[in-house]
């Protein structure tokens, strides 16, 4: 059983439909890379996976269960955290609130939860109240992009495009997910900055996530992957190993066979 | 030495002003929800206090200490199963929404109350005054005043230093993010109504104690409390505070001049303001 | 055979000539009808032209006003000045109270726009109380416990004497009557008004601003002017409204005259149940209040609180109300405001457009 797959997944936007039928799955460990070209369908499948678009409940496994149709918050919940598209950090919060609210409703679902949280003071204790277990916690965060202690009493959207991205990847480890989705998220920055980000990602393996990148960057997801998928109009194209699959094919799966 | 006396009661009546704003302020800030019903629960809310004060023989604060987990619940009720679900880009369905529920709570009060006047009795208190320097100060007034100093204080700790106010904070700049985060939005709209509903329940508390009302003053009521919300400048809380002192004190000064002008100079005032600072005298962001 | 733009339905060519045919028969009413009935029909009639321009302003404006009444009461006592103060018919006096509903809206406008969104509601309720409060300190026309139109402008209005001849009628009856007609009047125009408006390349343009405003705005649509427009033509009918209802009434009171329950909270009712957005809604709306009405009336608060539960209950479940069902099941539309393409091996398509 894996940790997550999808069956014959399809999604809607309206009358549009996005995904015709995706069955992907990431084992426990592994790092897998989605690719391809703009309108592909990835982020659809991000969204979907992380129960922002809603599904069928049997389109989406994790752990054998069935997910498809959870709520975003329920997903999370399990365990499936998302590094979104354009970071979105929230204005109003600081970086350090940024990253403390991404773990502090992974616990709080009952009522004392929730009460003990809210009577909590300072951010320091609320993390250590959320974070019993785990390896991620302020301090291991602080320590993977030591630039962000620095700024932490900064509003996150008052940092760079590269420290952004690290107060969005911080955030959504702060819940020690089981699979961590990364949508774009070398989008927009320098290839030195891109480097920089996805250095920390040999530790957030090592922390037991298990990772699915998106990525436009066919080069950055063959470094990093285990697997890749392609995807081309809402469908997977091609899927192999790093090392097994040529450029020919990659080519054809990320523009079309016949396209050219 | 009288205009002294007439605007120091207008400041402390600004109180009163600033407690009806702070709970619409909230749901505003958090959840772009203006409450139409908001002036006809706190209504509902003093029916509530004086209910526990008749039947139970309960002294009015702890008569207000009973109601206020039971406008809690009403509060997140009301926001769960009914206003989430008008919650979205078209602005019209829960302005339709809360203005229906403004026509049944009246409605429903005038029915169960009739259309008399009453009033929350406190003994001693309604009458009792502080001599401050040259002018007399109602208790009652003043104890009104430092609750309002009181709540807005709660509220920004409660914003800016707790779990939830975060979770408040994160819902109002990204709901679906924060759903990514493991919020979810309807029941932090819920907490956030319910904890309006409590500060409802402390203005009703000295709405019912300081004058009469009958089940027709909420809709006046709103209108104070919008105009404290405007006058300070959308998301600040205590822009809302000195919003209601503008008024309270416009209020009294027009009444000096002549008895009949009292609730025209407060509105005449709101109007001179958003005449001169259209974004409220302390905006706040980008709202 | 070309192609050709149509905004004309079969059920619309059928609706336009079963309407003529009312309005005829409306427009001889008086000669068979009780008075009782005539009353009944202005009331319908009223309350139907404030519904449409209500619904003009919410509906297709995007603008929700809950303080209309500023424009009935305004526009009454604009009548009731004129015929006491300057002695003017109240016939034409009617058209006084438009006018001065349309001065009025431009000091509303100017504030009421300052406020985004949801707070332009109350911000327009906050300026009907100004509004109120400065006619209850105005003595000439009885201050806060109003006053009755002097006996001699009620003997001696226009056409009343005619009526009088020509249907045999009492003088009270007979200023039904014409109130009656001019109140038909008002509505046959009203409507047709609106949809004429909604037809122009304007009133596409307010579709296009109620349904995107930064899309309407990027294709030179003038968002802004568009809602002046609306807010000033809403205000206008509004007053003719509010100086009719009291000319009937021959009383005003600030409290009766300004009420939020009378000429806003039944007029929103009537549309949201009716069907917000669309023409045909406010008429079924009407009908729907009229007959509550009647039968509910007596129950006082009860009846208040079964409008207010039925109104909160249609904006949940059904927010398009009645017509919005109907139109949906059928695909049924009377005043078709989109344009279709028509032309060969094209199917008459509702969707289109």
């Amino acid at each position: 059983m894996s940790l997550l797959e999808t069956h014959g997944l399809t999604a809607f936007y309206g009358d549009f439909q996005a995904l015709f039928g995706v069955d992907i799955r990431l084992e426990r460990g592994e790092t897998v890379a989605i690719i391809g070209a703009n309108g592909a369908g990835k982020t659809t499948l991000m969204r979907s996976i992380a129960g922002v678009l809603r599904n069928a409940p049997g389109m989406i496994r994790h752990d054998g269960a069935e997910v498809g149709a959870l709520p975003a918050d329920t997903v999370m919940k399990r365990g499936i955290a998302m590094v979104p598209e354009g970071r979105r950090l929230f204005p109003s919060l600081s970086v350090e609130e940024n990253l403390v609210i991404g773990g502090q409703h992974k616990g709080g679902r009952d009522f004392g939860d929730r009460l003990d949280a809210m009577l909590g003071r300072g951010a320091a204790t609320l993390a250590a109240h959320a974070h019993g277990s785990g390896y991620w916690t302020l301090e291991t965060v602080y320590a993977l992009f030591p630039i962000l202690e620095e700024r932490k009493d900064n509003p996150g959207t008052a940092l760079s495009g590269g420290q952004q991205q690290m107060v969005a990847i911080g955030r959504a480890l702060m819940s020690n997910p089981e699979v961590l989705l990364c949508d774009e998220i070398s989008l927009g920055l320098a290839p030195v900055v891109i480097k920089d980000i996805y250095a920390a990602l040999p530790k957030i393996k090592e922390s037991g996530a298990s990772v699915i990148v998106v990525e436009q960057d066919i080069g950055q997801a063959l470094k990093v992957a285990d697997r890749v998928y392609c995807m081309m109009e809402g469908r997977v194209t091609l899927e192999g190993r790093p090392g097994e699959i040529g450029r020919e094919a990659i080519h054809e799966a990320y523009f079309g066979a016949k396209a050219q | 030495m009288i205009w002294v006396d007439t605007i120091v009661q207008g400041v402390l009546l600004g109180g009163l002003y600033a407690l009806f704003a702070a709970g619409l302020s909230l749901v505003f800030g958090i959840m772009r929800l203006v409450n139409l019903a908001h002036g006809d629960l706190i209504v509902m809310g003093a029916y509530l206090i004086l209910v526990l004060v008749t039947a139970l023989g309960l002294g009015p604060f702890l008569a207000a200490l009973v109601a206020a987990p039971v406008m809690f619940l009403i509060g997140w009720s009301l926001q769960k199963f009914v206003l989430n679900r008008t919650l979205g880009e078209d602005i019209l369905p829960p302005l339709l929404v809360t203005f229906g529920l403004s026509i049944v709570l009246q409605n429903v009060l005038l029915e169960g109350f009739s259309a008399d006047s009453q009033r929350i009795s406190a003994g001693a208190l309604e009458t009792a005054s502080l001599a401050l320097g040259p002018v007399n100060v109602g208790v009652m007034p003043l104890m009104t005043f430092a609750s309002a100093v009181l709540v807005i204080v709660a509220l920004n700790q409660i914003f800016y230093r707790t779990a939830i106010g975060r979770a408040f904070r994160a819902t109002s700049d990204d709901a679906v993010t924060a759903s990514l985060m493991g919020i979810r939005p309807g029941r932090v709209f819920a907490t956030a109504t319910g904890i309006a509903m409590v500060v409802v329940t402390i203005a009703a508390l000295y709405l019912g104690v300081r004058a009469n009302f009958d089940p027709s003053i909420g809709p006046a009521r709103l209108i104070y409390a919008f105009e404290a919300v405007i006058i300070g400048g959308l998301g600040s809380l205590w822009g809302t505070l000195a919003g209601g002192i503008i008024i309270g004190v416009a209020q009294t000064v027009g009444a000096a001049i002549n008895p009949e002008w009292q609730i025209l100079a407060g509105h005449v005032a709101f109007l001179v303001v958003l005449l001169l600072r259209p974004r409220g005298l302390f905006p706040r962001g980008s709202d | 055979m070309a192609y050709q733009v149509s905004t004309r339905t079969r059920a619309s060519s059928v609706a336009a000539i079963v309407a003529v045919a009312v309005v005829a028969l409306l427009i001889v009413a008086p000669a068979f009808a009780s008075r009782g009935l005539i009353q009944d029909l202005f009331f319908i009639l009223t309350m139907l032209v404030l519904a449409q321009f209500w619904n003009l302003l919410a509906g297709y404006g995007g603008l929700v006003s809950v303080g209309q009444q500023a424009f009935v009461g305004f526009g009454a006592y604009a009548l009731f000045g004129a015929v006491i103060l300057w002695g003017l018919d109240p016939v034409p006096a009617v058209l006084a109270a438009g006018v001065a509903a349309l001065v009025l809206a431009f000091p509303t406008a100017f504030f009421a726009f300052r406020l985004a969104g949801a707070y332009f509601a109350i911000g327009t309720w906050v300026i009907a109380e100004v509004t109120r409060l400065s006619v209850a300190q105005w003595k000439a026309v009885g201050g806060g416990t109003g006053t009755s139109l002097p006996r001699s402008a009620t003997r001696d209005m226009w056409f009343v004497d005619a009526i009088k001849a020509l249907f045999d009628v009492k003088t009270s009856a007979a200023r039904d009557i014409l109130a009656y007609w001019l109140a038909l009047a008002l509505a046959v125009a009203t409507i047709g008004g609106i949809y004429w408006l909604l037809r122009t390349k304007r009133g596409l343009a307010l579709a296009a601003v109620r349904d995107n405003i930064e899309a309407a705005r990027s294709v030179g649509v003038d968002a802004g002017r568009m809602k002046w427009v609306v807010f000033l033509v809403s205000a206008f009918g509004t007053g003719l409204a509010g100086g009719l209802i009291y000319m009937q009434k021959a009383r005003i009171s600030p409290d009766a005259a300004f009420s939020v329950v009378d000429w806003t909270a039944y007029v929103i009712f009537i549309v949201v149940i009716g069907g917000i957005g669309t023409i045909e809604g406010p008429i079924l709306g009407v009908l729907v209040f009229f007959v509550l009405q009647s039968v509910l009336a007596d129950y006082g608060s009860w009846y208040l609180m079964l409008l207010g539960l039925i109104g909160i209950g249609v904006m949940l479940f059904a927010p398009r109300g009645l017509w919005g069902l109907i139109s949906e099941r059928s695909g049924l539309q009377l005043f078709p405001v989109r344009r279709r393409l028509i032309g060969p091996g094209t199917q008459a398509n509702t969707k289109g457009g």
